[in-house]
Order: structure tokens, then sequence, then C-alpha cells
């Protein structure tokens, strides 16, 4: 879902490592190896099943693949010479296995519409998205993390309270409203600074590229700030309750100290779950955002693709938002090997 | 603070680890246990005293807009409004006037009568969908966690594939093959939430699964299903209803997000998400057509997310013993 409120989602990534445990033989070389083991088998099985999954779901679209290449005034002896050479008349079942084969040597197939191969069109879209979600993504961290840190180290004061009731704001305005406000505010009429739409390649035209993606990546942020704010804010709270935060104070140590070096990291687990999480989700998810400014991203294709019943595109954008949460997960999950000794532990 | 509520969290919780690596070895992450800290909070802390004990003027404010919203919207037809769906011609992108309190849209026809009529739809969407999540998610989460092993890892594994799906595709894919209709809505977003529902309900019962009460019933020689029903599900309901309230928005949000795409309750019904996706051509000319029904549904989620929020923290430690 592209919008979220303040509240935490679920995250499926592992815990901070709540037992204590014993202490596995072989260390912490053969518990990561484990670890990344059991995730490469759960990450299979979970590829294989969305990729059938959506196979299932475009088999139950109306309207007929075979049709809309054929084009309008096509002959039913037309449309029956396409659909066989598109393989469309093969049980759904084969047409999967077969796909799936090709999956594994690298061809993704090609478009129904264009003919062009989907290896090719991914290529031409996920640079798009992916800029667009780092950059909202870093930009998120910049705004929450300081205003965290601080909100948490004085509660309920000036900054802690402005910046809880303008996240909430924040987390309450839908995507699509507050891009809408942007493009009035920024693009139109007398205040017209920035485009309203489009989008330039960085390599064409760097400052143009700028200019088109500050007002999507401000959309994109926005919310997410806001719930970094206050995850990080309350995770901080109690990490600053523990006893190794007083012994630091009674040892004399500084305020910028005690939050950045002994509370900030341990206070992290959770924002780096979420953070990973969402970079997964906008991967796929920027539908909104890339179809009110019209920027031409990967979401955009899979909701296109989905109109136009063409399910080679569609399968192709659905693997890689899939692998990308997948595989995002999983590495927040390694990371927690590096961030926190408990996990190595008990991994 | 060693007396503190928070050693007794702790505890609970590393116990609920331990049994859960001892039961099975599937996993049991850290969002089980972000998920199950309000519970435990509510169950292990000291009441209410400790809390602060005055209500911000915020909540009635909420809840007083929930109230209008909900109220105008099962009584629009009683209201003397303007019919929703008939165009005025003289009242084409018009403004504020005695006769019509918000304008007009596209069309000349009443904003203040279509974002009450409009309310009907994104009320009736976000609340069914919402409830009919929450009672099959709520039930499956009671079931993988209470009886573990291989129905909860095949739970977990639906769950994993459909959260791998990205939501709005699977959405518009629903949308698509059964067509924009009220119900196909509901239902596809019923659909979308119950992963989440699953998930939080699972948690949730893992811990309270821990506690004397069903321990002895089960002693007892309870069946499992009555101790789901009776002993569990009363603990779980809570937790699963404050994160839902909180859903209610978000779908709000969701079903706009459609409308926008085209893909939501289709046109003579007024919706939010249709009001705003329709004065989108005249943004910058007219911007009163989108900005009014965006400010009214972002009013609404804004409300939504405050009560629920607030009612959420009732059950949440972390805070409480600040």
């Amino acid at each position: 879902m592209a919008e979220m409120t303040i509240s935490t989602p679920p995250t499926t990534a592992a815990p901070p490592g709540e037992t204590p445990g014993k202490v596995p033989r072989g260390g912490r070389r053969k518990a990561a190896v484990r670890r990344i083991r059991r995730r490469l088998v759960h990450l299979l099985i979970v590829l294989i099943a969305v990729t059938f999954l959506s196979f299932v779901v475009i088999d139950l679209l109306p309207g007929d693949a075979a049709v809309v290449v054929a084009g309008d005034n096509a002959t039913p002896a037309q449309v029956a010479q396409v659909r066989t050479d598109l393989g469309l008349d093969r049980p759904m079942i084969v047409r999967y296995v077969d796909w799936l084969g090709g999956v594994v040597t690298g061809d993704l197939g090609r478009s129904f519409r264009t003919g062009q191969p989907v290896t090719e069109a991914l290529a031409q879209r996920i640079p798009v998205t992916f800029e667009l979600t780092i950059i909202a993504q870093v930009l998120a961290l910049l705004i929450a993390v300081p205003l965290a840190i601080y909100s948490a180290y004085r509660p309920g004061r000036f900054v802690d309270r402005t910046s809880m009731t303008l996240g909430f704001g924040a987390a309450a305005m839908p995507q699509f409203v507050f891009g809408m406000v942007l493009i009035v505010l920024f693009a139109g009429g007398l205040t017209s600074i920035l485009p309203a739409t489009g989008y330039t390649s960085f390599f064409t035209d760097p400052l143009d590229n700028l200019r088109t993606i500050i007002l999507p990546c401000l959309t994109l942020m926005i919310a997410e700030a806001a719930v970094y704010r206050q995850l990080l804010r309350s995770d901080m709270i109690s990490t600053l309750q523990e006893d190794y935060i007083l012994m630091a104070r009674s040892k004399g140590l500084g305020p910028r100290t005690i939050l950045l070096r002994h509370a900030l990291r341990p206070s992290s687990f959770s924002l780096i779950t979420l953070s990973g999480v969402n970079i997964g989700r906008l991967l796929g998810g920027t539908v909104i955002v890339e179809t009110l400014f019209a920027i031409p991203g990967l979401g955009q294709m899979i909701v296109q693709a989905v109109f136009n019943r063409d399910y080679m595109l569609l399968q192709g954008g659905l693997l890689f938002v899939a692998v990308a949460y997948v595989v995002i997960n999983m590495i927040i999950d390694l990371l927690y090997l590096v961030l926190d000794p408990r996990v190595r532990r008990d991994a | 603070m060693p007396d503190s509520p928070k050693t007794t969290t702790t505890t609970s919780l590393e116990k609920a680890a331990v049994a859960d690596r001892d039961a099975t070895d599937s996993e049991i992450t850290s969002a089980d246990l972000d998920l199950v800290e309000p519970v435990t909070g509510a169950t292990a802390t000291e009441p209410a005293k400790a809390r602060r004990s005055r209500t911000p003027f915020g909540w009635y404010l909420a809840w007083f807009w929930i109230a209008a919203i909900v109220i105008s919207a099962i009584f629009a037809p009683l209201l003397p409004l303007w019919d929703p769906a008939v165009p005025d011609y003289n009242n084409v992108f018009g403004g504020i006037t005695p006769q019509h309190w918000l304008g007009g849209d596209t069309l000349g026809r009443d904003n203040l009568s279509r974002i009450i009529y409009g309310a009907r739809a994104s009320l009736l969407v976000g609340l069914c969908a919402v409830l009919l999540g929450a009672i099959v998610g709520g039930i499956l989460g009671m079931i993988a966690g209470y009886f573990r092993g291989r129905t909860e890892r095949i739970l977990s594994l639906i769950t994993d594939v459909v959260l791998a799906f990205p939501g709005l595709v699977l959405i518009i894919a629903i949308v698509a093959i059964a067509g924009a209709s009220l119900t196909n809505l509901i239902v596809g977003l019923a659909i979308l939430s119950v992963p989440t529902f699953i998930r939080l309900s699972r948690a949730t019962t893992l811990v309270v699964t821990q506690r004397e009460f069903v321990q002895a019933a089960r002693a007892y020689g309870c069946r499992p299903m009555r101790i789901i029903l009776r002993e569990i599900a009363p603990n779980v309901v809570m937790p699963v209803a404050a994160y839902g309230f909180i859903m209610v928005g978000v779908f709000i949000v969701v079903e706009g997000s459609l409308s926008f795409l085209g893909l939501g309750i289709p046109p003579p019904t007024p919706s939010w998400g249709g009001m705003i996706a329709g004065g989108r051509t005249q943004l910058i000319e007219y911007p009163h057509i989108s900005l009014i029904p965006a400010a009214v549904m972002f009013l609404t989620v804004l409300s939504i997310n405050y009560v629920g929020e607030r009612s959420r923290k009732l059950f949440e430690v972390r805070e409480s013993n600040l």
C-alpha cells in the first residue's frame, strides 16, 4: 500500500535477539551461513509462489491478450494465429514452467504490446524508480533522525511536540493529495518555478533531472519521515532508560556522546527494518506518484501492463518487485548480525 | 530502573521466545515482538494511575469530526442538500456562495452534497474491508499462534507471498478482474489486509497462550476451539481493533488513490477520491474543486489516526512508564 499511518506496520526481518541462548558450536560465520541458507530457501519458495500467483491472476483477467495484440479489426483466424504465435493456446501451467525456464536463463520474454524484450524495458524503468526511492529515503532519514534524537533527548518539549503534530499531519496526507498541493504551490500560476510533470534522465541533463524529481521525492518522503521520526523517538526513549546510559551519564559523558555513540545504534533496529521494507515496497509501489507526475518508472509500467493485458511485461515487473522485497528483507536480516552483537550469539 | 514494568515485559517476552524456539524451529521475528509489546504492556503495567490524566482538546475535536462525518453520511437523504448527481450549469466551477456553500465541481454539481454522499462510499469501503479483514485475519492468526507447527508454517508462507506482491498492483488486478464496484473493492482491500491481521493476531496469541489462565484451561481439558474463543480471543480483540481503526483511515486513502487512478467506485456515485481526481484537470485554475474534498479526506484520516494512536497507546508500555 502506498500510504501509511504513524503506527509501525509489522515487518519481516529478524529480531534483535531476545534470547541470550547458548553459544552455538561453529561460531559466528557458521551461524551467518545457516541463516543465509534458510533465508534463501524461503526466498525461493516465496518467489515461485508470487510469480505463479501472478500467472493465475493474469489468466483470470477479463479480455484476451491475443485479441488485444491482433488489434480491433482482426479476423478470428488472425486472432487464433496470434494466439498460437504467443503460445497462449497452451495450458497455463505449461506456459508457467516455460516462462520459469526462461527466467533461469535470463530471458524474460518480450512485451506483447511493443515486442520490446522485457529485460530491456526493466532496464529502462528500474533506474528511474530506484532514483526516486533512494532520494526520498535519504531525505526522509535526514529529516527524521535528527528530529527523533532531539525529541527523545527532550521529550514533551517544543521540538518534540511540534514535530509530532506536523508528523501526524504528514502521515494523514494521502500521497496524491500532497502531490497536488505541491503542484499548485510550486508549479501553478505565479509561482511556477518547477515543472508539474515529466522526467528528464540524469544523463541527459543533471540539472533538469533534479528539477523534475524534487516534487515527486518530496511527495514520497513526507509521510515516511513522519513515521521514521516517531519510531526512532520511541525506541530511543526506551534505550535511554537502560542502565548503561545511566552509567555513561554518571561517568560525566556529554549528551552528544551519549545520544550519538551510546544510544543511537541500539535504538535504530526497528528504523532500519522499516526503512528497508519501505525501499522494497516503494520500488514497486510508487504508482501514484509516477502517475501524478508522469514519470516513466516501474510502477507506471506495471499498472499499464495490467490495463493492456501485457502479461510478459507484468510478469517481469512483478518478478523484480518480489525479488527486491525478499532480497532487501534478507539484507536487513543479515545487517542485524553486523549491528547487533546479541544476534550473533543465537543466530 | 530495576523495578519498572519493563522488566516484566522483557521476561515474559523471553519466555515466549524461548517457548517458541522449543516448540518448533520456525522463526519468531522482531515484528512479532514489536507487535506483542502493547499487549504485555496492558497486562503487566500498573493501571491508569501513572498516565497523564488530562485528555487533550484534540481528542474531543477528533471525535467531533468523526461523529459529524458519520452522522451526516448516515442521514444524508434527510438533510436539505442539493442532489449530488444533478449538474447545475450556473454553478460550473462555482465559488463559495450562499446557495452552494462549498461551490460546484466541473459539472456544476454541489460540492457539499457530494462530499457528504461521498463519505458514505468512503466510510463503507473502509469499515467493511477492515471488519472483514480483521475477522478473517484475526481468526487465522489465533489458529496459527495456538496450534503452531505446520498450520503456522503454511499460514506464514501465504502471508509472505501476499506481502511480497505489491499491494496496489494486487488490488488493481482484483478490480480489473472482477470489475470496479463497491463490493469488489471491499473484498479486495480485505484480502490485502488479512496478512497483517494474521501477523498481529498470531503474535498476540503467542504471548497470551503462555499465561496462566490459558494453561489452566488446557489442564482442565477444554477443547482448543473453546480456549481460542473464550480465553484467547478476548485478549486479541483489543490490539486488533486498535490497529483496525487505523486501517480504516488507510483504506479511505487507498480507495481515494484507486479513484485517482480511475479504478475506484464508478463515477455517478460520488466518492472523495473521485471528486479529487475529477478536479485534477482544473487544478491550477480552480484548485478548490480538488482541494476541498482533499481537505475533508485529510481531516478525517487525521482524526482517525489521532484517536487510533491514542487508544493504541493505552496498550503500550514504552511511553507510559516515562
